[in-house]
């Protein structure tokens, strides 16, 4: 902090080995690259399981010899067995929400940019920071074990050799409790049936790692940004993704505990003997469960959602943030009620505490208690309406730029709403008789936690790919890569509501037992070939995110006319940020369109008296120029 | 491209609300009591959601067709915002969402915060990975004593009847739901392994069955036929063939069915099965 009261140079030079330098940095800029290319890594997996599982629901019985090859077991001859189906569905669920939506968006652009925007040179914790990329990594590659411990022979094999708990290859695959885990189908083992042995320990353990990686970054996001502003940097001065950033720092701070105390008592359970979840007199598989007694399925719930609804918001505010500040900077307009923005972040973020109960309306909980959440529930519809007037009012009026990452914040907007609104029929208690686990609900959070994080992240990335990388992605593959993803987003999703219409439930490896899901099996079809299409085109994106790397355009230090801090340093920047420089701010983020100011953009760090109309920033009291104390 | 941008939102948006309008896919035929109210909330709600939506993407699409960047050396507006503006539409739709909130805890009331009506039937259904199991008290109207420990599957004693308890010999374990017409019914719901959910399309009624509670719900069925019933909570690898079916029978049908001693009644049921056909779809 000495160099931000100080002028003085005082320089930190990078470190010089390959090792320190790329791979146990402790930089803030390559650990944030890591975190994006873990999260491009899981997501390809991802993908290629939800493509998989579309296939299966299709054309039942296909051939995939690749799968006979890697699964034997669970894919024998290459025909997905249904177990294989679910253990599907659970790595989906749990790649996804964990390795790709906590990692990139918070993980990855936090922590390169949130030091930059506020004229830091570092995390607070830079040791820290390291730290929690290499547990997540740990806590990646647990995972991809789960899968490959029980169904590949070999990896099973080694497993073996860790004792009972981990005896792998046993002619099943798993796990296959998804990515909810709930017991005691999760907790008694193998006796519950295939799927239910090493691979549900490995993915717990996974989960538990996951969470102290999460933890750690969660403190050092805190720190920074409360101690490590630059000069004139209020809070109320910070760009609206920082807000996003800090918000979801403490969701997860305040979260993750919870899933990591769940899931050590759920691995206790598993291997300890102990009860938590389990309660007496079960009768498994043809036989009675005597050793345990006097736990509760509900108490996991309980645990598991606690954690489970902050946790879409951890996926989502980032996204958030990231669209308020790619929409203000190609509007070329200010953005619309920054104050209010700032408050609906945190309304989101704290409501998103008192909510956990919609998912277990029919659970067995209380149905008193049923009420009080559903009423709490539509109340975080008025936060989450209050963002989205601010980006029609942002675009109101503005000079739209159509860049490619404008297309995909617009992208966000409309997904958000789309998937969004229909929280308020699955927050009714009384329409949850129908739709609770049924492919209405995964409709919902598809598009919202799903694909409208995903698209805040493609914008994201495009957008600040030039500061990383010091060359521009190509715009021609760009805007392909949108149109193709953003119809054929719709394209699945929106039909996943008709199917919940008619009651198709979730988790199904076919539908065929059923004569009232008989009318689906059009939109099933149609959906599986949108699906293809859409995972597909994602090649495209993966091409010109690497091809774009060495071959792109060489971008200027501030391509895209913005205003906050990460444009005025270098390209890519330093190893210290601002070369021992640090910037003093003068104004809020989005001053764009000032009138009299020679340009239509004015940065940040730009001396006032830029204006001719003194005093236009503060007229609207909406963080024009920040706090003036 | 902003002309381009707002055509394609606005056709995703007719596409989206037309896909609900014209009720191609839409819930199968409600047969229970509370049914009809459940589907009156979800059209008043999906009303405000379609209208909410469509204005949204309406605007956005519009906003990016009339604000694309042109050659006019023009500069966008300045404004940070409006704070008037703020508060109108957070009070507006703070009412609305809170008022369809308290609006959607109606039929759960009515189901979930009042006790079965007297006189309703009760019945007791047991479920396992991957079968259900429907136990009737018999024509003394008495539950007959269970213990997991007597559980016997091959034997067909799947809830663990004591046998040699009074009032379980006319106790009857079917593995088909029988339910009178017009007379609430209590279900007394619990599991044997893992947690399971029984769902109902046609019943607009969902509740899962977790082990170690006894989960007690009520209902009236109004229409006679035969129903799925199906597992909604993942509960191991057939999960999706956990299927069994619901006969809702005319009253004096069940009276008679219910008043036969077991080995009758399981040949009646079958019967009554080939009798009555799912609805058409």
């Amino acid at each position: 902090m000495a160099e931000a009261t100080h002028d003085e140079v005082h320089r930190h030079p990078a470190p010089k080995g390959f090792i320190r330098k790329y791979i146990f940095s402790l930089d803030h800029k390559v650990i944030g690259i890591q975190y994006i290319l873990l999260a491009l890594s899981a997501v390809l997996v991802g993908m290629i399981m939800s493509v998989l599982m579309r296939v299966n629901l299709s054309w039942p019985g296909s051939e995939w010899s690749i799968l006979g090859t890697l699964f034997p077991t669970g894919a024998p001859g290459g025909v997905m067995s249904d177990s294989f189906y679910l253990s599907l569905v659970t790595m989906h669920g749990t790649l996804m929400v964990f390795f790709v939506l906590t990692t990139a968006p918070q993980g990855g652009f936090g922590n390169y940019f949130l030091p930059i925007q506020i004229g830091a040179e570092d995390m607070a914790f830079p040791v820290l920071n390291m730290l929690s990329f290499w547990v997540t990594f740990v806590g990646f590659i647990v995972l991809l074990t789960a899968i490959l411990a029980e169904g590949n022979l070999t990896v099973g094999a080694w497993f073996s050799k860790l004792g009972a708990s981990f005896a792998g290859g046993t002619g099943t695959v798993g796990p296959i409790g998804g990515w909810t885990g709930y017991p005691p189908l999760s907790a008694l083992g193998p006796i519950a049936g295939p799927g239910q042995g090493a691979g549900v320990n490995l993915w717990i353990i996974s989960i538990a790692i996951f969470c102290v990686g999460s933890l750690l970054g969660a403190l050092n996001f805190i720190t920074t940004l409360l101690n490590m502003r630059t000069r004139g940097m209020s809070l109320m001065r910070m760009p609206l993704t920082c807000w996003a950033w800090f918000t979801t720092a403490i969701l997860a701070l305040l979260s993750f505990p919870v899933l990591l105390g769940g899931g050590i008592l759920l691995l206790l359970d598993r291997i300890a003997g102990t009860s938590f979840f389990i309660p007496g007199g079960l009768f498994v598989s043809g036989s009675l469960v005597p050793q345990h007694n006097g736990g509760s399925p509900l108490l996991w719930q309980h645990l598991f959602w606690f954690f489970g609804h902050p946790e879409v918001y951890i996926a989502i505010l980032p996204g958030m943030g990231a669209t308020s500040h790619i929409l203000s900077t190609f509007a070329r307009k200010p953005i619309f009620g920054y104050r209010a923005m700032v408050f609906a972040i945190f309304a989101i973020g704290m409501l998103g505490f008192f909510v956990w109960g919609h998912h277990m309306f029919i659970s067995g909980m209380s149905p008193y208690s049923a009420v009080a959440f559903s009423i709490l529930t539509l109340s975080i519809g008025v936060p989450s309406a209050i963002k989205t007037f601010n980006w029609l009012g942002t675009l109101w009026g503005a000079k739209i730029r159509f860049t490619t990452p404008m297309l995909f914040a617009i992208g966000f907007v409309s997904l958000f709403v789309a998937g969004g609104i229909t929280g308020l029929v699955l927050g009714q208690t009384s329409l949850d008789f129908f739709f609770h686990d049924t492919y209405f609900v995964t409709a919902h959070f598809h598009l919202v936690m799903g694909v409208a994080s995903i698209f805040g992240m493609f914008a994201a990335t495009y957008f600040w790919f030039p500061k990383m990388f010091g060359r521009m992605m190509n715009e021609t593959l760009g805007k392909l890569h949108f149109w193709i993803t953003f119809l054929g987003v719709y394209a699945i999703f929106i039909p996943f509501h008709a199917m919940g219409m008619l009651g198709m439930p979730r988790r199904y490896a076919n539908f065929g037992e059923y004569a009232f899901l008989k009318n689906a099996h059009s939109l099933v079809l149609f959906v599986t070939v949108a699906a293809i299409i859409t995972v597909g085109i994602q090649i495209v994106f993966y091409f010109n995110f690497f091809w774009s790397m060495f071959k792109g355009k060489k971008a200027t230090d501030n391509p895209w006319e913005a205003t906050t801090l990460e444009w005025t340093t270098a390209t890519p920047p330093p190893h210290d940020n601002f070369a021992g420089v640090m910037p003093t701010v003068h104004r809020g983020p989005y001053e764009f369109a000032v009138p009299g100011a020679p340009r239509d953009f004015v940065m940040q760090t730009e001396p006032e008296g830029v204006e001719v109309a003194a005093g236009l920033g503060e007229r609207s009291g909406n963080g024009g120029n920040g706090h003036k104390h | 491209m902003g002309r381009v941008l707002g055509i394609a939102i606005w056709v995703i948006t007719i596409l989206s609300v037309l896909m609900f309008v014209t009720k191609h896919w839409w819930f199968p035929e409600s047969i229970s009591e509370h049914g009809p109210a459940v589907d009156h909330q979800f059209m008043i709600t999906i009303i405000v959601v379609g209208v909410s939506f469509a204005a949204a993407q309406i605007g956005l699409g519009w906003v990016v067709w009339k604000y694309r960047d042109s050659a006019s050396a023009q500069r966008a507006t300045y404004s940070h915002g409006n704070n008037r503006l703020e508060v109108i539409w957070t009070i507006v739709t703070a009412v609305v969402f809170i008022s369809l909130a308290v609006m959607g805890q109606r039929v759960w009331a009515s189901l979930h915060l009042h006790a079965a009506p007297p006189g309703s039937y009760q019945i007791e259904v047991v479920a396992q990975q991957f079968a259900w199991t429907f136990r009737y008290p018999g024509k003394d109207g008495v539950f007959g004593r269970t213990d997991p420990s007597l559980i016997n599957d091959e034997g067909q004693n799947f809830v663990g009847l004591d046998e040699t308890a009074p009032n379980a010999k006319d106790d009857i374990q079917v593995s088909t739901l029988v339910i009178p017409a017009n007379q609430p019914v209590e279900l007394i719901l619990r599991s044997k392994d893992v947690t399971h959910s029984f769902f109902v399309p046609q019943l607009r009624f969902k509740q899962d069955l977790v082990p170690g509670m006894k989960i007690p719900v009520h209902f009236t069925a109004t229409k006679v036929g035969k129903y799925e019933l199906a597992c909604a909570e993942l509960c191991g690898m057939n999960h999706y063939k956990m299927k069994a079916y619901m006969l809702v029978l005319p009253k004096d049908e069940f009276m008679e069915l219910t008043n036969l001693p077991p080995a009758q009644f399981l040949t009646k049921k079958d019967e009554l099965l080939n009798k009555y056909q799912l609805p058409q779809y």
